[in-house]
Parts: structure tokens; C-alpha cells; sequence
């Protein structure tokens, strides 16, 4: 009964929506090598005008780590025309707001704003892609700025700090063993040279992706992209290394101690992502199985360790096939009160195990496809969230145009390819484990901070 | 229950575009029940989003059950009958997966709820408004799944213990509000206190139809709309028509408290209670507070904390109004070593700001970002369904939301200035310190 109805839903769905969905977004590359993608999005008189840049942390070297990060915050600090902080006045003074990130993969600016101030947006954002200007007063403050994030998001954050050290191990030659924010040592020793020369390495329009969702027509879009950012040159692009970690070939193991009353436990295996759409397999099942763990409220690790045995406080697992670098399949959680780090291990190993001897069930993988088929709407209810989505695609080498494609496929995934990614790739061999031991406030003290360092 | 009939929306819905949510037209009328029901129609995705809310905050937990609220909230889907069967909480986790629905519940202080999204494909949608209906309706609030979620709950407390926000957060919340309820919040041993005749009663107290809000937006008409208030609170539990309001708030007499941490920042709140939703100043302090600490990069404290002087990567200031006064409250983290600056600085910037408000281009700049934003806080469903709660919450007037632009537009300087010494007051600030040296 479920069955012929949810198959009657996707008639509906695609009957409904076919016409809208098909010609929308739109794309076009500037001679310049500018990508740009529109998604018209008439809702409301609103628009997300983002730039993304294909560089982040995996692109940085030892001894300038955090240097994507912190370029990131001196693109606020002015440029030719424009003082510090004078950006953000400009899109506040539209009823704007703006923000930006730096991930693994990438480095992201947005900004938010009525439609009627789409045009300056572009051409702020135009500006400081090319005309950037970096001083060593300006760094000096920003880069204090940058120590206190880290030590809000990472040094005084247990789980944080211990993802932090478990990439650190897990990854031993690739540059996904360096924290995005950089190791403290790196920001105490960066100077704004190295933030300029990462600027003129990475900041161009060829390696550039231009994203824009809202009110817009598109082209009319592009007519304007060509005007605003067309006259900024290319650059030629550095030379990108293949970068592949060494086989693992033993289980790896490390402990952590931070202020904490509950222990924390993180298992990673090391896994392939999606490399082929078409033809690839293992990475849409190891999607799904990830799904069938942790996708909803009535998946696996919730039903049998939270609520069923009682053995975690929290549990979860997590998969990104899509990415620049190296994938891992993540567990991790909280044990319950009473239970052990030890126990907690044992039961998630034992989930794993259940799906390698038995498999999973059918109506388990239509709760996922109809969970997918929900989220595909619900994000047309979010102009930011549909930017989001176009974008990272954009920069992990997808391309914005397979996202339906990646997830039709995961929806073609079989019980029998779940099971049989479930037996390949969870061996002890390319696992590394990560403990929180919880510390006691009282005896949490770190030592004193070492003289000598510039803070 | 005399029911309000605006009949002439739906055909003015029709006529304009179906696809804009910048006008937006919230229909209100009295469900049969006796809720406050509140809706627009927006036919552009096949989505609805259903939000109910009930006066059942914290600051009604029982002296000594603090957390009850939450619990009650939190366990309402972990068991209820559903059309004539009782379902447990794997079976309702199931059916509304299967669904495609999102169905989440909140308690702050004042107000907690239920809200649902779902696909408006049948038989999806009668699916996911019948489970709905039901754990409102008919929560059975099963033995074993209290216990289990009063021992997460107590764990989570103890977590929360050693971490330097949730210490000041609650440390911060007591001594504003000395002896009053919204300063009180979830302890171990109040938690273990709540057994399964709390949350029947508090249940029935506070999740009547009398007393509820009832959002909706979505890919539904007004016949609809009607339709689906009606079958979600038909049959809630007859709680009384009014909630004894809680007792009035007192100000607290000026303070500083510091809590060891080793954290390598201090993490430093300060503040007291400042506003109720519907004070007359709520615009000039919300035009004001843009100035000070609310506008972000332009503000008075991002400048002097974070843009001059590298003290903190967070600092921001806000009122946070509520049924009674809510909190103004400053918020930073800084290094240790230089929390003690950091704090006289931000007294220094305060203290500027009270005696001298605004400048004609901080004030100019102030309504233009909070007139012209106007359209990014209404360009999606989730934002609409918020203003939809609040506006039915706190009986707001049905134009809010047209009225806002013209009400920030007629703030002056010296209501700001007057505003601010009214509600924030000097003698009366807490200094909350966790981590300082």
C-alpha cells in the first residue's frame, strides 16, 4: 500500500513540476573564466548574491595554515577604493546582511539583499575579487581576531579539539590533517604577505564561481555579470598536486583530554567518494547506508542505541561522498550514563555487523527515498539553502547540473549493494578511533602560557 | 465562539500573484474550539507548515520541576493514540518519516508547541496532520521513555556544567532574575523531582484549545486552513481559558560574579531584565540596540571590541522581550588575560551610548537597514510562519508586519535616549564572568 502511493506521488511530482524545474538554473562562463549560475526564484523581491573561491584549507602548507581562513577576514579590510570595514556598511545600508566561510575545499562570500541592490552587491564583490588591499596594521588586529575564534570554536571546545587531533592522525601526508582555522603556532607567525600571496595565487575569475538565487531574470543576470566582473583578468592557476594519504594499514587509536563530564567517542573509516556519476556504485550505497544509520528521526542508531539498549546519550554517523579531498564514514556519540566509551564502541561495531549479516530492509530504504524526495521541496523554501547546494557542488567538482542525477541514483541504490559496502569497507585496517576522556573541571588547568610568544 | 469571516482575502489572494510573499495577508479568526487561528496562503510550493503554540513556558514549571515544560514538550511524541490505536514512539517516528513530515517541538520561557512540516500530497499530508492532532490530543507519555529522557536530560545538565557558555547562560539567567521563575532553570535534582503525573498535569494545564496559537502557511485555502485548525485542536484537553499570569519581575541591584573555568578565553555576560514584547519602547530600543551592539559590523561595540582592538571574534549586545521583561543583555569572549579590559571597554562604550544615544547618521543608518531588510525576514514559508506565532502569541496587532517600516521610521533620538535609560540602567546591571582571572 505505502509503496504504490509513494510511486503515485513521484507521478504527481513529476507531472507538476516538470516544466519549472527543467529550464532552471541557468549557466554561462564569461570569456574571462568567470562561471556564473542563476536560479530564478520569484517568491519574493529578495536575491543571495555569493562568490565562491575553489581554494580553502586543502590548498594551504605546513607552517601557513590557516592562511585561506585569514584571507578570508582581511577581504572585509578594504581595498583601492574602499576602506576597512566600509563593505559591510554598504550592505547593511541596502537592509543587506553578508557573511562568509572557509571550508576544506573552498572559501565562500555572500551576501543577502533586496533585489534593487543586487548591482552594487556585484560590484563590491567584483571590486575586492581584484583590487584587494592588505597592509600589516590592518592584519595585526584582524589576526588577534582570528586567535580568539579559534580559541572560541576549537581550543575551548573538547569535541572540537578532538576532531581537530583525530583529523591530525587519520590523515598523515594529506592536507586534510590541518585545521581550517590553522594550528595557533601557524597565526602567531603569519604576516600579511602570506595572506597577499594567497591572494594572488587563488583569487581570480577563473577560479571563481559566481552564484546567484532570487528575483532575478537571468539574462539580464548574466548581461550584468559580464559588465561587473568581466573586465578582471585571469589569472593562470598553480599547479594542483594530486594529493592521496598513504594506505592505512593498521588501526590507529589516539585520547584526548578536555574539561567534559560525558566521554565522546569518534570511529572514521577510510572510504571512496563519488569520482564517477554515471558509473560508480559504492559511494551512492555508503550514502545510503549512512542514511539508514542517521537520516531521520526513526533510523537505526537512534532507535536501537539511544532509545532501544539505552547505550548512548547521542549517536550518529555521517558520509560527504562529494569533495575535493579524501571521504571517511564517520561514527560517533555520546555513551549513556552508566555505559562505558567501551560499550559504546561495541554497539556501534555491532550495528555495522547486524547490516553485514543481514542486510537492510526494503521499507527502511523507501523511508529514505521519500525523505528524499521531501528535502528536494523543502529546500525551494530557502533561497539561501538552494545557493548553498548549487555552490558546494560547484566547488567539489560535481557540478550543480548532477545534483538531481547524484540523487536519483542513490534512490536506485539496492538492499544487496548496502550490505555489501557495509563488508567491505569497515574493517579495523583503515579505522582510526578518537576518545574524549573527560577531565574534572578543578583538574582541567592547562599550564601556564609559555613567555616569548606574540599574542 | 464567534467566528471572524475574511472573505474577501481569498479572492484578492487569487486575483494578485500567486507567487509573491511581499504582501503578505494573514486571515485571523477563532477556531470553533476557541483557538486564535492565523494564516496566509502561499500556493507556490506544495508545502505546509503547521505551528502550535501554547502558553506552557518554563516559567510555569512547578517550584522545584524546573524542566517540566521541556519534558512535557519533548515526550509528547513518545507515545499517543492515533485513530483509535496507541501507537508507541517507534511507531510514530515510522509513520511520520514515511510521510515525509517534520514535526519538532520548542518551549522557551514564555510559550511551547508543536510545529510540522509537510508535503501537501495526499496521503501524505493526512497522514502527518493526524499524528499531529494526536500527540496534542492524546499523549500517553509512556513510563520507561520518561525515565530514559529524565537520565539524557540529567546528563545533558551535567555536560552543560563544564562548558563556559551554558555556566555563564545560567548563572547570568539567576541572578537577573532573583527569585523569580524565568530565572530558573533545569537542575539535576529538579529534573529527577518530575515523574509521570507532572507531565499529565502540566499537559492538561496549559495545552488547551482556549489558550492556543495556531499558524499556518502554506499550499492550502482558507476552507482548508479551517479544516485542519479544527481537527488539531478539537479535542485538546480542557485546560481554563486564562493562565494566571507569573509573578512581576524585580530588578536586580548591580553585581559582578565570577566562576572558574580553565577555558583559555572568559566568557562575559552583561545585563538585566529591560522589556516586555509590547512595551511602547519596543521600537526605539530596537532601533537603538542596532547602534550599540545589534547591527553587526556597524555597530558601536564590533567596532571598538573586535575592528580596533582584536579583543574578541563575538560581541554583540540585544533585548530578548518577552511576555514580562526579558533580558538586554552584552556578550563577548576575549582572552583571559585581557578579560578585565575588554570589560571596561565595553562599560566605556555602554556608558557613551546612554548618555549620548545615536548620532544623526548612526540613527539614519539604523532605519534604513532595519526598513529596507524588511523583504529578507518575509522571503521564505519558515520566516512568515515565525511572524505568525508572534503576532498570535503576543496579540499583536494583524498589521504588524505592514506597520513595521513606519513605526521604525518615527523613532527619534531622544526616544531612543529616553528608551534606553528607562530599560537599562546601570545600577541595576549583572556582570557574569566564567574563566576570569
Amino acid at each position: 500500500m505505502l509503496r504504490i502511493s509513494l510511486l503515485a506521488f513521484l507521478g504527481l511530482m513529476t507531472a507538476s513540476f516538470s516544466g519549472a524545474l527543467l529550464a532552471n538554473p541557468y549557466e554561462k562562463t564569461l570569456a574571462n573564466g568567470l562561471r556564473v549560475i542563476v536560479k530564478e526564484d520569484h517568491r519574493a523581491p529578495t536575491v543571495v548574491h555569493m562568490v565562491w573561491y575553489r581554494a580553502g584549507a586543502i590548498d594551504e602548507v605546513d607552517g601557513a595554515s590557516g592562511v585561506a581562513h585569514v584571507l578570508e577576514h582581511m577581504m572585509f579590510k578594504g581595498t583601492a577604493k574602499l576602506g576597512p570595514g566600509e563593505f559591510s556598511k554598504r550592505v547593511a545600508a541596502v537592509g543587506g546582511r553578508d557573511n562568509a566561510f572557509t571550508g576544506r575545499d573552498y572559501t565562500a562570500y555572500f551576501q543577502q539583499v533586496p533585489i534593487r541592490a543586487l548591482p552594487q552587491m556585484m560590484a563590491l564583490e567584483a571590486d575586492r575579487m581584484a583590487n584587494l588591499k592588505l597592509d600589516a596594521k590592518e592584519f595585526a588586529q584582524e589576526i588577534k581576531v582570528v586567535m580568539e575564534e579559534r580559541r572560541l570554536r576549537t581550543d575551548d571546545n573538547p569535541t572540537a579539539l578532538l576532531h581537530e587531533r583525530m583529523n591530525a592522525v587519520a590523515f598523515q601526508a594529506h592536507p586534510y590533517r590541518r585545521p581550517i582555522v590553522g594550528w595557533m603556532n601557524d597565526l602567531e607567525n603569519m604576516t600579511y604577505r602570506d595572506a597577499q600571496d594567497w591572494y594572488r595565487r587563488w583569487y581570480a575569475p577563473n577560479n571563481a564561481t559566481l552564484v546567484v538565487v532570487g528575483d532575478v531574470d537571468h539574462a539580464a543576470l548574466f548581461r550584468l555579470a559580464e559588465k561587473t566582473y568581466g573586465g578582471i583578468r585571469r589569472h593562470v592557476l598553480p599547479e594542483r598536486r594530486p594529493l592521496v594519504e598513504p594506505q592505512q594499514l593498521g588501526i590507529k587509536r589516539l585520547s584526548v583530554k578536555g574539561p567534559a563530564k560525558l566521554p565522546y567517542l569518534a570511529m572514521a573509516w577510510k572510504v571512496p567518494k563519488l569520482k564517477d556519476i554515471e558509473r560508480d556504485r559504492d559511494p551512492y550505497a555508503l550514502e545510503m547506508l549512512a542514511a539508514v544509520l542517521d537520516g531521520h528521526e526513526a533510523s537505526r542508531l537512534a532507535k536501537n542505541l539511544v532509545r532501544g539498549q539505552k547505550i548512548a546519550q547521542s549517536a550518529g554517523a555521517g558520509y560527504d561522498s562529494t569533495l575535493r579531498g579524501e571521504a571517511q564514514f564517520v561514527l560517533d556519540g555520546q555513551p549513556a550514563e552508566g555505559k562505558s566509551v567501551a560499550d559504546l564502541e561495541a554497539a556501534l561495531r555491532a550495528e555495522i555487523k547486524r547490516i553485514q549479516d543481514e542486510g537492510v530492509t526494503a521499507e527502511e530504504l523507501a523511508r529514505i527515498k521519500t525523505q528524499i524526495i521531501a528535502s528536494q521541496i523543502y529546500k525551494r523554501d530557502s533561497m539561501m539553502g538552494q545557493a548553498m547546494e548549487i555552490g558546494s557542488a560547484e566547488m567539489n567538482g560535481i557540478g550543480w547540473s548532477n545534483i538531481d542525477k547524484i540523487l536519483d541514483k542513490i534512490r536506485t541504490v539496492t538492499a544487496e549493494e548496502v550490505q555489501a559496502a557495509a563488508k567491505k569497507y569497515f574493517g579495523d585496517d583503515t579505522l582510526t578511533v578518537a576518545v574524549l576522556d573527560p577531565q574534572p573541571l578543578a583538574a582541567a588547568s592547562r599550564g601556564p602560557v609559555p613567555s616569548g610568544l606574540r599574542h | 465562539m464567534k467566528k471572524i469571516l475574511y472573505t474577501l482575502l481569498p479572492l484578492l489572494a487569487c486575483l494578485a500573484s500567486a507567487t509573491t510573499l511581499a504582501g503578505v495577508n494573514i486571515e485571523h479568526w477563532t477556531a470553533a474550539s476557541g483557538a486564535q487561528v492565523y494564516f496566509v496562503a502561499n500556493r507556490s510550493l506544495p508545502m505546509l507548515d503547521v505551528q502550535i503554540d501554547f502558553t506552557a513556558g518554563s516559567v510555569y514549571d512547578p517550584a522545584g520541576k524546573a524542566g517540566l515544560a521541556g519534558l512535557t514538550v519533548g515526550l509528547l511524541d513518545a507515545g499517543a493514540r492515533v485513530g483509535g490505536a496507541l501507537l508507541d514512539e517507534e511507531q510514530i517516528a515510522t509513520k511520520l518519516v514515511d510521510s515525509g513530515a517534520h514535526l519538532s517541538g520548542s518551549a522557551d520561557h514564555d510559550r511551547a508547541g508543536v510545529s510540522l512540516r509537510t508535503l501537501t500530497s495526499q496521503p501524505e499530508r493526512e497522514a502527518a496532520l493526524d499524528l499531529m492532532g494526536a500527540v496534542l490530543a492524546a499523549p500517553s507519555f509512556p513510563d520507561e521513555v520518561l525515565a530514559r529522557e529524565k537520565a539524557r536530560s540529567i546528563s545533558a545538565i551535567q555536560e552543560a556544567a563544564t562548558q563556559p557558555d551554558s555556566i555563564a547562560a545560567k548563572r547570568f539567567a539567576a541572578a537577573i532574575y532573583p527569585n523569580h521563575p524565568y530565572g530558573v532553570t533545569a537542575s539535576e535534582e529538579s529534573i529527577a523531582r518530575i515523574g509521570r503525573d507532572d507531565l499529565l498535569a502540566f499537559w492538561r494545564g496549559h495545552f488547551g484549545a482556549r489558550q492556543a496559537v495556531v499558524a499556518i502557511i502554506g499550499d492550502v485555502s482558507r476552507a482548508e486552513a479551517e479544516a485542519i485548525a479544527d481537527r488539531l485542536t478539537d479535542a485538546l484537553p480542557q485546560s481554563a481559558a486564562v493562565t494566571p499570569a507569573p509573578p512581576a519581575v524585580s530588578l536586580p541591584q548591580r553585581e559582578t560574579i565570577r566562576l572558574p573555568h580553565p577555558a583559555t578565553q572568559s566568557h562575559i555576560q552583561i545585563g538585566m531584565p529591560a522589556e516586555k514584547r509590547t512595551d511602547a519602547d519596543y521600537f526605539a530600543l530596537l532601533v537603538g540596540n542596532y547602534t550599540l551592539g545589534g547591527g553587526g559590523f556597524v555597530s558601536r561595540l564590533v567596532q571598538e571590541v573586535r575592528e580596533k582592538r582584536g579583543y574578541a571574534y563575538s560581541v554583540y549586545s540585544y533585548f530578548a522581550p518577552r511576555k514580562l521583561e526579558g533580558p538586554f543583555e552584552i556578550g563577548l569572549q576575549t582572552k583571559r588575560e585581557q578579560a578585565g579590559e575588554a570589560i571596561k571597554l565595553v562599560e566605556a562604550v555602554l556608558a557613551d551610548f546612554l548618555r549620548q544615544g545615536p548620532t544623526p547618521a548612526e540613527l539614519k543608518a539604523a532605519k534604513q537597514n532595519l526598513i529596507d531588510g524588511q523583504a529578507l525576514r518575509l522571503d521564505s514559508n519558515a520566516k512568515i510562519l515565525g511572524y505568525l506565532s508572534l503576532i498570535g502569541f503576543h496579540k499583536l496587532p494583524l498589521t504588524y508586519i505592514e506597520d513595521f517600516p513606519r513605526r521604525v521610521e518615527a523613532v527619534t533620538a531622544q526616544q531612543v535616549r529616553e528608551a534606553f535609560a528607562r530599560h537599562v540602567r546601570p545600577e541595576n546591571l549583572v556582570t557574569v564572568v566564567v574563566g576570569g582571572d
